[in-house]
């Protein structure tokens, strides 16, 4: 056990520090699920990338600053604890860039990576289908061989597609074997969504934001550099995707510390407005710094483990369901304590931290379903680190 | 940063585990439930041997001279195999507040202490963790909180009065001194920090023995649902059945790291060390109780007897997620800590 950082480490942090205090913006930008919002999310995006915070994990080469996985779990502390902006460009760097970084060709990763970091071509994720959610592997998406024209024409549908509406790519998995079944004669392919026969309509979130999207393909075609990993391979290209979503990288510990931090803020100041003291609220609220804290050593020990070349393998599940369920708890936490203003919003005067808490009630709220549902994590966390039987 | 066990801490682990998977199985667990004492004394001269009752004692006195973050993992084992007798208080607690006490000269008999400690011949019990007094009977030396010192008693000093506790293992005892029949070993400043750092260790060696506890119980579900069949299958094909069990491992592997962070600090003295204790003991303490619900929910009515092992381990589990402070009064403390 050594639970102290390095100096590199320690000046690292200040480095991070000292760039957010003087960047950040100083009024929360308004929702990057909104059109407006994600408008003003990309100039920060951009602010982020012109001194190389945005992929600080990457190499130097593609915008990165060769970041340790120790040092990116301390530039995300650093992030959260600055209140700094959401990262509108998150699904790309978090899932397609280790994908990528995988089983990319050196030409596909030097087309992309750069223009990724620069938030130039902006990600979302094409899994799930009206008929395949939790059951990914029914996907009826199809992709046809176009041999004259190099390529795939795509046909089919995807859903729940974050920031579908405003994003330049997708990346997603289509059947280019007609004859395949479930997990097999699937592609990863990368589609830019001004291609022809794409269509994208944006749809309202549970809070109102156009944060989904559905993407209609008609014979979209798309030419064989698009294809991720081998042909008919999809299945395991996705999957070391999939793991990374719902493992820390996606949701680092720093964002939750954060979380647990603003609660503890909020407590104290609603006790100080003369709220009366009620042991069970505060009760909850230690209960959710106890949280954030366990998840945090937790993922110490994670990251540990696959510094020294310890998979995670499945146990990036009971990850999922931590941090999920997690936040959940302090968000309701956080509206007990606001009593009747908990139903503000934004736009209310009377809203106490912008309406922050009821926003971020709602978006935790889709944390125990996306990412592959809280009920399928179980499952996988009974079947292959427990051992036990399948059906 | 490296948030993991060395080699040597980890093999030391699996001696010890296997040497309490051979010594101390269920049916010994049973006869110290039956006995007149509550011990398994052949069980405790082996672990003394191996040097883990005398893991935190001074090497000058027979000790193994190691620290809290060397002994964290085998009292997790202890917990594993429900291991009777005054581990908590003896090995966790009375050592290090002695070997402490030990470096001032006026305090003779307590090197004498810790050799015999060490040696596995001296049962310590304390009234820190609750006034019920675990072992009281036997212990050659009861370490006292008085007002706020520290103070010895020995035997034949006090009045008992037994307490029955739901773990039949566990003999506690209320105790009753006569006012100048006990020796203060600190009083003041140092007695109180005495005994602030001697209730720490005792919460933490409690939160160590909880996860062992849960792991045990967790394991010996995973075993039945995958033996016993209903409707024509192994249960554990069910979901309802998989998810309990998921829910199991998610409490106790959360509550892992944050007695493990524990250990570290009090080891190190660092000024967080109470604080993170308490996370510890609330950690692990809901753990094991959430743990043992799943568990017995899962083996159905077969749990539910005596006959059947997984009552040790539960009963065990619950009488020590309740001393030492529960998790709500850790929880409180914690909150004391983020000053609120």
């Amino acid at each position: 056990m050594d639970l102290d950082w390095t100096s590199a480490e320690q000046a690292f942090r200040a480095e991070c520090r000292g760039w957010l205090a003087s960047h950040v913006p100083r009024d929360p930008l308004p929702s990057g699920d909104t059109r407006e919002g994600f408008a003003r999310h990309l100039e920060w995006e951009r602010i982020l990338h012109e001194d190389r915070w945005s992929v600080v994990s990457w190499p130097a080469a593609y915008g990165g600053r060769d970041a340790t996985l120790w040092e990116w779990l301390i530039f995300e502390e650093e992030y959260y604890r600055a209140g700094a902006p959401q990262r509108v460009t998150q699904n790309g760097i978090f899932l397609l860039a280790p994908t990528l970084f995988e089983f990319g060709t050196e030409e596909q990763k030097d087309h992309y990576l750069p223009r990724m970091a620069a938030a130039e071509d902006l990600w979302c994720q094409g899994w799930s289908e009206p008929n395949a959610g939790s059951d990914l592997a029914s996907i009826s998406s199809r992709a046809q061989r176009d041999e004259g024209a190099g390529g795939w024409r795509l046909t089919g549908q995807k859903t729940w597609t974050t920031r579908g509406a405003f994003c330049t790519h997708l990346f997603g998995l289509f059947r280019t074997d007609p004859d395949s079944e479930r997990h097999r004669g699937l592609t990863y392919l990368m589609v830019p969504l001004d291609t022809p026969g794409v269509t994208v309509r944006g749809f309202g979130r549970l809070d109102g934001d156009e944060g989904f999207a559905e993407v209609f393909l008609e014979d979209a075609f798309v030419p064989d550099g698009c294809v991720l990993g081998g042909v008919n391979e999809g299945w395991s290209v996705a999957m070391a995707t999939t793991s990374s979503e719902r493992g820390l990288t996606l949701r680092s510990p720093g964002r939750f510390v954060a979380t647990a931090d603003r609660l503890i803020d909020l407590y104290k100041r609603q006790r100080r407005a003369g709220a009366p003291a009620a042991p069970s609220s505060r009760d909850a609220v230690v209960q959710a710094w106890i949280d954030a804290e366990t998840y945090r050593l937790y993922t110490l020990a994670d990251v540990t483990d696959i510094v020294e070349g310890r998979s995670l393998g499945a146990r990036s599940s009971l990850n999922k369901l931590w941090w999920s369920e997690m936040d959940v708890r302090m968000h309701e936490t956080a509206l007990r304590l606001l009593s009747s203003a908990g139903e503000l919003t934004d736009a209310a005067p009377a809203a106490v931290d912008g309406g922050s808490w009821a926003k971020g009630f709602q978006f935790s709220l889709s944390g125990p379903i996306y990412a592959g549902t809280n009920e399928i994590q179980r499952n996988i966390v009974a079947e292959r680190v427990l051992g036990l039987p399948r059906r | 940063m490296r948030f993991a066990f060395s080699d040597d801490q980890l093999l030391f682990r699996d001696t010890v585990r296997d040497f309490l998977a051979k010594e101390c199985q269920p049916e010994r667990v049973r006869e110290a439930w039956a006995n007149d004492d509550g011990l398994l004394p052949d069980v405790w001269a082996g672990l003394a041997e191996m040097g883990v009752i005398g893991l935190l004692v001074p090497e000058a006195l027979g000790g193994l001279g190691m620290d809290e973050l060397d002994l964290v993992l085998l009292l997790e084992e202890t917990g594993r195999a429900a291991l009777p007798g005054p581990v908590i208080d003896t090995v966790a607690v009375a050592a290090p507040t002695l070997a402490r006490l030990q470096q001032a000269p006026d305090h003779q008999p307590i090197a004498g202490w810790l050799s015999e400690l060490a040696a596995g011949t001296l049962l310590a019990a304390t009234n820190f963790g609750s006034p019920l007094v675990g072992h009281a009977d036997v212990a050659s030396l009861v370490l006292l909180d008085v007002e706020g010192e520290l103070h010895a008693a020995l035997p034949g000093s006090m009045a008992l009065v037994a307490q029955a506790s739901v773990d039949g293992s566990r003999r506690l005892f209320t105790v009753d001194t006569a006012r100048d029949s006990t020796v203060c070993l600190a009083r003041d400043d140092r007695g109180r920090s005495c005994i602030e750092g001697a209730f720490d260790r005792g919460a933490l060696a409690a939160a160590a023995q909880l996860l062992g506890l849960a792991d045990r119980m967790l394991e010996l579900t995973v075993g039945y649902v995958k033996q016993r069949e209903q409707f024509g299958v192994p249960i554990g094909t069910f979901q309802a059945v998989k998810h309990h069990l998921a829910d199991a491992l998610l409490a106790l592997s959360f509550a892992r790291p944050a007695v493990y962070n524990a250990a570290c600090s009090v080891a190190r003295e660092l000024p967080d060390a109470a604080r993170d204790v308490s996370m510890a003991k609330a950690c692990a303490s809901d753990a094991a109780h959430a743990v043992g619900r799943h568990a017995l929910q899962c083996h159905g009515a077969i749990g539910y007897t005596i006959e059947y092992d997984l009552h040790l381990y539960l009963k065990r589990a619950w009488a020590l997620a309740a001393s030492w402070g529960d998790a709500a009064w850790h929880r409180d403390r914690v909150g004391v800590a983020l000053g609120i």
